[in-house]
């Protein structure tokens, strides 16, 4: 039996902060009138950004922003999610190491001595690398940034107590929803859309330009079964088609979720061939 | 298929059916129909191709544009003409006016000793299309038969369905992707439609075919449609059916489809597939659709709404435990034996209406009259079938 309205423990929401630009962190304040429910629903037990009444843990739902790209930070992610029920990252960055995972296929060092004038202090891992592999992760929110409407409607199931629904269909499904021109078929231009996973609303056809993946794979054996997108059909047609040099068709697929699979597989395949 | 002496006379002498409008008045048509309480809607340029939008003058349409298709490939355009229908079609059939693409269904509301459930029914709008095809109302005729038959009647599509008001426009030109001819659908319009327009230069010659078309058409007034106009639109209509340079052959359907269930194509074809779903949205018959409940955070409401799904969607494979059809090979093949075979069996005609939006829509350019040859010659049999291999 569940407790009456009015003896129910609100959920303690934390949110964390790893390597990341705060962008998602901030769609979380970009909820305005909702924040006001989120608030009334949820204790929000510790949201630096937002409040600097910090408490401590257990949490019942945490949402982590951001990769990791330090020793500290890996140790730091464990002791998350010991105290947390529900983990569940946020954006690109945690989800699949983000923009700077680009630096997976060069060399920090290089760029520590180009960039700081004391690189010495700079004390970074040479690889920027998703939640998941470090800690078992619940639910993963994609996108650079995530959807505010999708974190809602997330958290909102969890506080009802039902499964939260995250569907790993193509962006081109909700574009045609949406009634959008279809880029790639209309103008010529390398559309993303048919390779990456539902959940933006399909915005940038909406304005008339390409998706550029940052909601990640779609599909994949990633969550649950699922087939991974034929990015060669895609890569392929770019090239044939569309015209993109290999160099091109590399950097379509090794953008802000680049160091996913099969974006990454996709891209090294055409590097070989630059 | 009748005599064109038969249907010239047909065109010319039914005087209250059929009339001349002289392209440059196309206004009065967009004006009764809005005093007749309709919103008006036809197509207009945006983002490299045509889309429905609500208009008010006849200079909102794409008068001078023509669009040319082919595989995976749409472009517009300028003539420099007068010509006011010359796009054949954009992305949308009348798909979208009748079964929405995100229908709210119902509300459950937390009540004091239970739930209550009320019905969110569309708002009943009075919608007059201009500009829709031969195909497009034979998809909208199969539609009906799927939204609207005898065992069920679709509330939320019957109130759209019912205030739809259709200014079709017979093709008199074909893009290369057609294939409305080998379908017995076009390119004129037979049935479902309350005017028909055919462009003959700077006229246009208009057709009644029901109650509220005659009785719009009577209140214009027009002058009666000449023998030699109606002539030259049936020299027009058949030219336009004769240059098709696609065709479906659907004479062995179904059988021959269900028969090539394990044909080596269906790997190809798989290979070079998405599974975008792009095909099936665009599509003017695809009806499959899934739900999505939108709850509340104050836990005391919940609202329920259907969506376009697609069979080359993850979850519509889905059965408790197990997806049927996991791999993009199923799902080609589960489209193309709906559409084309099983279609037949469960509606009584073929779910393809030659279009060919799926061909042009689809961003790798599959086109389904170069798969089905394919798949009806014969090909290397594996030596063992999928069923043997799951053990059934
Ligand atoms: S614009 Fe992009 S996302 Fe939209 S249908 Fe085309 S390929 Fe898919
Ligand atoms: S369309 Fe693509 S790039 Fe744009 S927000 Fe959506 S997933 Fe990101
Ligand atoms: S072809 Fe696919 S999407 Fe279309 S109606 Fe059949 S099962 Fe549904
Ligand atoms: S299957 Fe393709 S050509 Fe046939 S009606 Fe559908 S979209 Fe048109
Ligand atoms: S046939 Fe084309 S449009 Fe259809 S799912 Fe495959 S790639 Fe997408």
């Amino acid at each position: 039996m569940s407790k009456p309205e009015a003896q129910r423990e609100r959920p303690r929401l934390a949110v964390f902060k790893f390597a990341s630009c705060d962008g998602c962190q901030l769609s979380i304040l970009n909820l305005e009138e909702d924040l006001l429910a989120v608030g009334e629903a949820l204790d929000l037990a510790y949201f630096p950004e937002a409040s600097s009444d910090m408490k401590p843990g257990p949490y019942d739902i945490a949402l982590v922003e951001g990769s990791i790209t330090t020793a500290e930070d890996a140790h730091r992610i464990l002791a998350v999610r010991q105290q947390t029920k529900v983990l569940i990252t946020i954006g690109a960055c945690a989800t699949a190491g983000g923009i700077q995972a680009l630096r997976n296929w060069a060399d920090v060092e290089a760029f520590k001595q180009a960039v700081y004038p004391s690189p010495e202090y700079i004390q970074s891992l040479s690889t920027s690398t998703p939640i998941s592999e470090h800690v078992h992760v619940d639910f993963e929110l994609w996108g650079c940034p995530i959807d505010k409407n999708q974190l809602l409607r997330v958290i909102t199931d969890l506080v009802v107590g039902v499964q939260p629904r995250l569907p790993g269909d193509s962006v081109c499904l909700e574009c045609k929803r949406r009634g959008n021109v279809c880029v790639l078929v209309a103008k010529g231009i390398p559309c993303l859309g048919p390779v990456t996973r539902t959940g933006c609303g399909a915005i940038c056809p909406g304005m008339g330009r390409d998706c550029y993946g940052c909601f990640g794979p779609s599909e994949g054996e990633r969550k649950g079964p699922g087939l991974p997108p034929n990015t060669v059909s895609l890569a392929t047609r770019f090239h044939r088609e569309l015209q993109l040099i290999p160099v091109e068709v590399m950097r379509r697929f090794r953008g802000i979720n680049g160091s996913v699979s099969p974006f990454r597989t996709e891209s090294e395949a055409w590097e070989k061939k630059t | 298929m009748l005599e064109r002496d038969e249907r010239i006379r047909i065109m010319a002498t039914a005087s209250e059916t059929c009339a001349v409008l002289p392209s440059a008045d196309l206004q009065w048509l967009l004006d009764a129909l809005s005093a007749k309480g309709y919103r008006v809607v036809g197509p207009i340029v945006r983002e490299g191709s045509v889309v429905w939008e609500t208009i008010s003058s006849v200079s909102e349409l794409p008068i001078g544009w023509r669009d040319q298709q082919e595989p995976g490939r749409y472009r517009l355009e300028q003539t420099g003409s007068q010509e006011i229908f010359g796009v054949v079609h954009g992305p949308q059939s009348l798909k979208p006016f009748i079964f929405a693409p995100r229908e709210p269904l119902f509300q459950i509301k937390r009540s004091k000793d239970g739930f209550t459930t009320s019905p969110t029914l569309p708002q009943s709008e009075k919608v007059a299309v201009i500009g829709a095809r031969a195909c497009d109302l034979a998809g909208l005729v199969i539609q009906d038969r799927i939204f609207l038959n005898d065992t069920y009647r679709d509330p939320y599509y019957a109130t759209r369905r019912d205030g739809l008001f259709v200014v079709a426009v017979n093709c008199t030109r074909s893009l290369q992707t057609c294939f409305c001819a080998s379908m017995e659908t076009g390119p004129r319009a037979k049935r479902g439609f309350d005017l028909a327009l055919t462009e003959v230069d700077d006229r246009l010659l208009v057709e009644a075919g029901s109650e509220a078309g005659r009785d719009l058409l009577s209140n214009l007034s027009l002058s009666t449609g000449s023998e030699q106009l109606s002539a030259e639109a049936v020299t027009r209509i058949d030219a336009c059916a004769g240059g098709q340079v696609r065709r479906l052959d659907h004479s062995r359907l179904p059988q021959a489809l269900y028969d090539a269930h394990e044909h080596p194509r269906w790997d190809e074809v798989a290979g070079r597939c998405l599974a975008c779903t792009n095909c099936t949205m665009v599509c003017p018959t695809c009806f499959c659709h899934t739900v999505e409940e939108t709850l509340d955070l104050s836990r005391q409401q919940t609202a329920h709404a259907r969506l376009w799904d697609s069979c080359f969607a993850q979850e519509h494979g889905y059965i408790h435990g197990k997806n049927i059809r996991p791999t993009i090979k199923d799902r080609y093949r589960m489209w193309l034996t709906h559409k084309l075979a099983s279609w037949i069996d469960q509606f009584g005609t073929s779910g393809c209406v030659g279009c060919g939006r799926c061909i042009t829509w689809c961003p790798v350019g599959i086109d389904l009259t170069e798969e089905l040859p394919a798949l009806l010659t014969p090909g290397t049999q594996p030596s063992i079938t999928s069923q043997q291999l799951e053990g059934t």
